[in-house]
């Protein structure tokens, strides 16, 4: 049952990626991709009627995680409370920058919001990152199960870490990267002409450094978390879910070259999903694992909640999440197609 | 200061400031599907240009609700994780739900509802107000159920280490508690709608613009207000007094000031509560009236606070005397607001009456004022308990949260949040001066 309840929380938060991480990725290459204006709607076009309903899956996700891993939730949100206070700030002013942007014209309001957009995407993209390094490499968990980190110390990783050390931001830059690509490919899918050029050209530079820098955080993060290496050699099956994230990466590659936008998109979904349930799957049973002493950390089995509510989750879980997946295939099917000019969705 | 002080005046803050907005557009959303529905049976596309301005004042109502309902929910984790961990696996089902069944299905057609009325034709796009109306109803469900467990707790069991065990889902989500909290608070919401709705047609028909949306605006404003105000005082604020009266005796006492247990209770109208003195300062009082409403008997028994152990009593009885009094005092002269302009709508005077117009147009801040003061009784009532009679409000906060982290973030809220509602109050001025015809141009040219 808890098992259970870690694959519906691993997908939400997947999805929540996959989905959010395109209009974050949008914000983050929309400054280079978009040069004037007009170029800049448009961009802005290519996510704004989904952008509010992606991020209620983290909403949805956070909810999941509450209800299935009480303790789970408590102790991972007192201990990154900064940062966590931090991505809430930023999410408010993105959505306000969003939100605002198109309400005056003026040669200082756009390109103030623009500004703003950019950058809390890309940090966002870095918060998230950290916080997904974090959860791999450990914390100082106590006997209650709690812990408190400051945002950074001598950036060794050892006992005495921060929340970023080398190895989170090594995740952070790879969760940037990959939300850029993921970005740009869907910038791609949704516009035409010069803006899918700059678009794809945005892709196809950035898939170099994310390759290298795959090879450089699964290095990293085997030796940091000796766990991982652990739960692959106990089941080597779970070999599928790297193996997922390594044909998506190379599908985009091969489909950019192609020009078969929506493809490329695809794969970098299926790349996203990969890495994501690899992690999730080397730490299995594990939820966050601590980096003082392996006995203390939380796992599926002592953050979970009692059998009989996460049974009768299931009751109403499944048929909502079969509703949302209905719901979400209609959105999309309605905001199919290339953003051709302004105004044209709005 | 001390941590839990911090602590509470960070929920206290955020939440304040949230629910400045689901309450109105919980209002607007059943108002907007009666002007959808009107515009269907009357085939006016009058009454669909009315519906797509205030879709638009929903619109921005809503994108602030949810950036400032996220860090509610971080907030049980951030700043209460000892109260998480105890009662997540109760308070978590009915927050999942929220997630799962509401703001998917709302943020879904409100995208539907904005941008898709070419594409789906009148009916369609009637069941996206339909959807939209039942997501934001639904979501104040589950929110008020999680509200209802902990003002009185159900359908759970103590485990060993003291962590809270649901037994019964369908006994949290068939909280005696929770019908008269839901209807109370959702016509509130509603009241609020009514209000917003019938201030802007009174701005309208004063500067003379828009006047034929402004007669429509300021009809259907007073006539869901006077309906809505009505329902408020009864059945659904007598039916959440005697849930008070039930099951958080201490908490009546200290809303109405009666600090010694009388047999035919007065009703305390005004007057200040001493809390050395243990008595009621300068009160003006109705002879047996608060026996009456509370039991239906003039010489009935009412428990005052002596009645109780001090650690009993709400932590602030004068915040909580005074708030109640403040959202009944409000409660009333709404009411009185919109009978006089539903009057004048009967006789067929009220678009021409400037000073019934003006009443209208002023009392835009009171409902506001008036949910928001109904909420901190609610809330400061349940003190000094987080989960009423099960843990106390020192025992659920995040106790490795130091003071100076949390007075930082909350002045960070305080920062950020004021160029919200800056931004916020200027997006929606734009709007309601453009008009509702404005909105017709303004969707061709800009994404």
């Amino acid at each position: 049952m808890e098992t259970t309840w870690f694959c519906f929380v691993a997908v939400m938060i997947a999805m929540y990626v996959v989905l959010d991480g395109f209009d974050l990725g949008a914000g983050i290459v929309h400054l280079f991709i978009g040069r004037t204006d007009a170029e800049r709607r448009i961009v802005l076009g290519s996510i704004g009627p989904v952008w509010d309903g992606n991020e209620v899956w983290l909403l949805a996700a956070g909810g999941t995680l509450y209800f299935a891993f009480p303790a789970l939730y408590a102790s991972s949100f007192s201990g990154f409370y900064l940062p966590l206070m931090i991505v809430l700030w930023l999410l408010i002013l993105r959505g306000a920058a969003i939100e605002f942007r198109n309400h005056i014209q003026s040669l200082v309001w756009q390109p103030l919001w623009d500004a703003v957009f950019a950058a809390s995407s890309a940090l966002l993209a870095i918060f998230f990152g950290a916080a997904l390094g974090n959860v791999v490499r450990g914390v100082p968990l106590d006997v209650s199960g709690e812990f408190f980190l400051p945002l950074w110390t001598d950036f060794t990783a050892g006992k005495e870490t921060g929340i970023l050390d080398w190895y989170t931001v090594l995740i952070a830059i790879a969760a940037l990267l990959t939300l850029t690509l993921h970005g740009a490919l869907w910038v791609a899918l949704k516009t035409e002409a010069e803006l899918e050029r700059r678009a794809r050209r945005v892709a196809q530079s950035v898939w170099w450094l994310l390759a290298a820098w795959v090879v450089l955080i699964t290095v990293a993060s085997f030796r940091i978390q000796p766990h991982l290496q652990q739960s692959f050699r106990a089941r080597p099956w779970g070999y599928a879910f790297p193996l997922c994230a390594l044909a998506g990466l190379i599908g985009i590659r091969i489909l950019t070259i192609k020009r078969n936008g929506l493809a490329a998109f695809l794969c970098s979904c299926l790349f996203i999903l990969g890495m994501l349930t690899s992690a999730a799957f080397g730490l299995y049973p594990d939820v966050l694992p601590s980096n003082r002493d392996q006995a203390l950390s939380l796992t599926v089995h002592n953050a979970a909640a009692a059998p009989y509510g996460l049974g009768i989750g299931l009751l109403w879980f499944i048929p909502g999440m079969l509703l949302t997946v209905g719901y979400f295939t209609y959105t999309y099917r309605n905001f199919s197609g290339k953003v051709k000019t302004q105004g044209e969705n709005h | 200061m001390d941590a839990l002080t911090v602590h509470r005046l960070h929920f206290a803050f955020t939440a304040t400031f949230h629910y400045l907005f689901p309450q109105l557009t919980m209002g607007l959303a059943l108002l907007i599907l009666i002007l959808k529905t009107m515009a269907l049976r009357t085939g006016n596309p009058h009454y669909n240009r009315a519906a797509r301005f205030w879709t638009k004042i929903f619109a921005i109502n809503f994108a602030m609700g949810v950036v400032t309902g996220i860090p509610m929910e971080f907030q049980f984790g951030t700043n209460w994780s000892r109260f998480s961990k105890a009662a997540g696996g109760v308070i978590g089902q009915t927050l999942a739900m929220e997630g799962v069944f509401s703001f998917f299905l709302e943020s879904s057609f409100l995208g539907v509802l904005l941008y898709g009325e070419k594409r789906l034709g009148p009916r369609a796009h009637w069941w996206a107000a339909f959807l939209v109306f039942a997501g934001s109803w639904l979501s104040g469900f589950f929110i008020i159920a999680t509200d209802a467990w902990m003002q009185h707790p159900v359908g759970y069991h103590l485990g060993v280490n003291g962590e809270i065990l649901l037994t019964s889902l369908s006994g949290l989500l068939l909280n005696p508690w929770l019908f008269w909290q839901y209807l109370h608070n959702m016509i509130g919401a509603v009241v609020t709608g009514s209000f917003v709705m019938a201030s802007v047609g009174a701005f309208y028909l004063l500067t003379k613009r828009n006047e034929d949306y402004g007669r429509t605006f300021v009809r259907l404003g007073v006539i869901a207000g006077t309906i809505s105000t009505l329902l408020m005082a009864f059945p659904t604020g007598d039916g959440q007094g005697k849930n008070i009266a039930f099951h958080q005796p201490p908490t009546l006492a200290a809303m109405e000031g009666l600090f010694q247990t009388e047999q035919g209770a007065p009703l305390a109208l005004v007057g200040q509560p001493d809390i050395e003195k243990h008595r009621l300062d300068n009160p003006i009082i109705l002879p047996e009236a608060l026996s009456f409403l509370t039991y239906q008997r003039w010489g009935a028994e009412v428990k005052g606070l002596d009645a109780f152990s001090p650690d009993r009593w709400p932590d602030n009885i004068p915040l909580l005397y005074y708030s109640y009094h403040i959202m009944v005092g409000l409660g009333t002269m709404l009411i009185g607001v919109m009978v006089l302009a539903w009057l004048g709508l009967w006789r067929g005077i009220l678009y021409r009456s400037t000073a019934r117009l003006w009443l209208l147009l002023l009392m835009l801040p009171f409902p506001y004022i008036a949910n928001t003061a109904g909420w901190i009784t609610a809330e400061v009532g349940r003190q000094p308990w987080l989960i009423y009679g099960v843990m106390r409000t020192p025992a659920g906060v995040s106790s490795q949260v130091s003071t100076g982290n949390a007075l930082f973030t909350l002045i960070g809220f305080m920062g950020i949040y004021t160029i919200l509602a800056i931004l916020f109050l200027f997006l929606v001025y734009r709007e309601i001066d453009g008009g509702p015809e404005r909105v017709l141009e303004s969707r061709a040219t800009t994404v």
